[in-house]
């Protein structure tokens, strides 16, 4: 890629500051509000240093009343502001649901469209280090899965910058979801590949369009979030088998790009769904669905293969979690059966 | 209510072990997460070592845990936080057991499936929870469950200053004092929730006095003492027992440790933890104990000593136990 002026080197983490940073000097309506989001820049450093910059009437640290302060967010983005929330982990929704679901989700539609909400709720999902069951999950399908919210889940610092100026600007709630594996932070062992070059001024990628992070013919790897880069090592991977791998990086759920999905499969005519959700009820199914229903023009070769975690909550220990979630060799394995198998 | 010579001595004896595990903890969760041990350009990796995952440790915190429960028995239930262990040890949950299940060991007491927020051991009723503010419903059905069953038990939850402002902590002190309930709710104000401090958290100084809204006594223990707590939690145990009704006591304790261990703690005053360490519980109650003739050099060598074996004990069970299968993951989903 050739880099245009002033693009450097960023981890994810520095991405979501950037464009948080960027939002707020442009527009004074934009201000955050999450738990250790100030002084502590966020645990996950998503608004590292906005404190020293926008000071404490912009950059607020909450008490943990998810409930109040998401709820507030919709209140004042009612009244003209542009929120952005931080909810610490996704695993905390329990305890505000209602305020995000039957509020901010919602109000924009039983206004019949007259009360606009551009709320950015932004958390923090994922495992791979051994967080147990209340701190490991993804759970983006689950808000998917509901009408009201656009769901935003970017894979590597570049994507992650314009897709949050694409959340801020927005006029409906959006819920962005950083994967804590891919942030690039220095406590955390992480994908390499999410750590990218971002340029300096401020663009915007816009939601509704996958992007084809690796190229292939043999099969098509869907993913979002930490498995993208999982998917792109097990494409490495098997490459070196000679299957060759073309894995679609969906970076928005709501809106989806279902077309993307489909050009890819009609090319290859094997379908691979890697996800670190929940297997059952979730984006696997949804892609596979959607694939199901285009069989009229789609010529699969063979079944469809989905990955995801297999109705059980993310066990602490190390080996289970690993057995667990969805891991590259597990990944490399599933596009060798794709090769092998082939439709009835 | 004077604690007897037994219960002052189970409560120094409890704090040492309690003080001690942590200690250790905090340099075994050290092994293997550190360069060069890690992906490169790290300078820590939480996923790494024997002990993966975030720790959260309660050095400074053990007055409020052995002061409370001192008063309980083996049939009264506690529910405790994510920073668990100085509850579950005063509770009698078995060393070894917990400390395999903070090693991910197929010997723990979830068989490695819960982790160190996540120590469930229904036979001494102790549970936690890793999300903040969680502790206090389950706590009133306990309490709630122990009237339906005729029995004289009683429930506490324990908290930070932090869960003081999360909705199940107002909605749980309504249910409890609506209906009566035996429950004995506990603050733990270590001042801090992570790097947010109580006075840029909550509106008002003394979370006992959220106590008048809902017409229950509310006492504050304003020194981290084992005896101060002692006196106070065991009113509010002996009213929750006597059936007059749920009692909330928030106490002033210190955090030793980071939030979670690697935390660099940036927001915290330079100093502060050296001079909370001045005012330490262990020695002070040890000094009371000399006081009153309970305490010599020869004793409180044998108690050392005895504490020293429990935990080396302890994690040395946890290390030589083996991780579960694999196929385990699967299991337990439902019962
Ligand atoms: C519902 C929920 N929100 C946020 C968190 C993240 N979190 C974990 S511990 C903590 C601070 C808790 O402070 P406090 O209750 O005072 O307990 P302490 O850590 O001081 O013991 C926070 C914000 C969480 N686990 N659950």
């Amino acid at each position: 890629m050739a880099l245009a002026t002033g693009t450097r080197t960023l981890t994810m983490a520095q991405a979501i500051s950037e464009a948080i940073g960027q939002e707020m000097e442009r527009d004074p309506s934009v201000f955050v509000m999450g738990e250790d989001i100030g002084k502590y820049g966020g645990i996950f450093s998503a608004t590292g240093g906005l404190l020293d910059r926008f000071g404490p009437e912009r950059i607020m640290d909450t008490p943990i009343s998810e409930s109040a302060f998401i709820g507030a967010a919709t209140g004042a983005a009612a009244e003209g502001m542009r929120p952005i929330a931080e909810l610490m982990f996704v695993d905390f929704f329990g305890v505000c649901m209602d305020q995000i679901y039957n509020h901010l989700a919602k109000n924009t539609y039983m206004s019949g469209g007259r009360v606009r909400l551009p709320v950015v709720l932004m958390t923090a999902i994922g495992g791979g280090y051994n967080d147990a069951a209340q701190h490991s999950q993804c759970l983006y399908a689950t808000f998917a899965h509901m009408p009201g919210l656009k769901i935003v889940v970017p894979s590597n610092a570049y994507d992650a910058k314009g897709l949050m100026v694409s959340a801020i600007r927005d006029d409906n709630p959006v819920f962005y979801f950083f994967h804590k594996g891919i942030m690039g932070l220095p406590w955390m062992a992480y994908f390499e590949g999410s750590t990218t070059p971002v340029p300096e001024q401020p663009y915007a990628v816009p939601f509704g369009e996958a992007r084809v992070a690796r190229e292939g013919g043999d099969v098509t790897v869907v993913a979002v979030s930490q498995m993208v880069q999982k998917a792109v090592l097990a494409a490495e991977e098997a490459a070196k088998e000679g299957i060759s791998a073309e894995v679609i990086d969906l970076r928005t759920l709501v809106p989806l790009d279902a077309e993307s999905v489909a050009r890819s499969v009609d090319k290859t005519g094997r379908l691979l769904v890697a996800d670190e959700d929940y297997l059952n009820f979730g984006l696997t199914g949804e892609i596979a669905a959607l694939v199901g229903e285009r069989l009229g023009s789609i010529k699969l070769k063979a079944p469809i293969k989905r990955l995801g975690v297999p109705g059980t909550p993310i066990p602490y220990s190390r080996p289970l979690e690993q057995a667990t979630i969805p891991q590259v060799g597990h990944l490399v394995e599933a596009m060798r059966g794709l090769m092998t198998t082939s439709v009835a | 209510m004077e604690p007897t010579a037994e219960q002052l001595l189970w409560m120094y004896e409890t704090m040492q072990v309690i003080r001690e595990y942590e200690e250790v903890m905090a340099k075994v969760y050290l092994e293997g997460k550190l360069p060069p041990h890690i992906q490169k350009g790290l300078a820590f990796d939480i996923g790494s070592g024997p002990v993966p995952g975030e720790m959260h440790l309660a050095a400074g915190q053990e007055p409020v845990a052995v002061g409370v429960c001192a008063h309980l028995r083996k049939e009264d239930t506690v529910v405790g936080t994510h920073r668990p262990h100085h509850f579950a040890i005063a509770k009698g949950v078995p060393l070894k057991e917990m400390t395999a299940e903070i090693f991910g060991r197929a010997t723990g007491l979830g068989r490695g499936k819960g982790g160190h927020m996540h120590l469930f051991d229904a036979e001494h009723k102790f549970s936690c929870s890793g999300i903040v503010g969680a502790s206090l419903p389950p706590a009133v059905g306990a309490a709630l469950a122990a009237r339906k069953l005729g029995k004289d038990w009683v429930a506490v939850a324990f908290f930070g200053d932090g869960a003081a402002n999360q909705g199940t902590f107002h909605e749980s002190l309504n249910l409890a004092a609506l209906w009566k309930l035996p429950v004995v709710f506990v603050c733990e104000d270590n001042k801090w929730a992570i790097s947010v401090a109580k006075g840029m958290s909550t509106a008002i100084a003394s979370n006992a006095d959220r106590s008048t809204a809902y017409g229950i006594p509310g006492v504050r223990v304003e020194k981290n003492d084992a005896v101060e707590v002692f006196e106070v939690g065991g009113e509010a145990v002996a009213r929750a027992r006597r059936g007059d009704g749920p009692s909330l006591i928030e106490v002033k304790t210190d955090r030793y440790f980071g939030h979670f261990q690697g935390d660099a703690e940036l927001y915290r005053p330079k100093g502060e933890v050296e001079e909370l360490r001045r005012n330490d519980p262990i020695p002070a109650l040890a000094a009371h104990l000399r006081a009153r003739g309970l305490l010599d050099e020869a004793g409180d060598a044998a108690i050392r000593a005895r504490v020293q074996r429990v935990v080396t004990e302890a994690y040395e069970f946890a290390r030589s136990s083996p991780y579960p299968e694999s196929a385990e993951a699967a299991q337990h989903v439902f019962v």
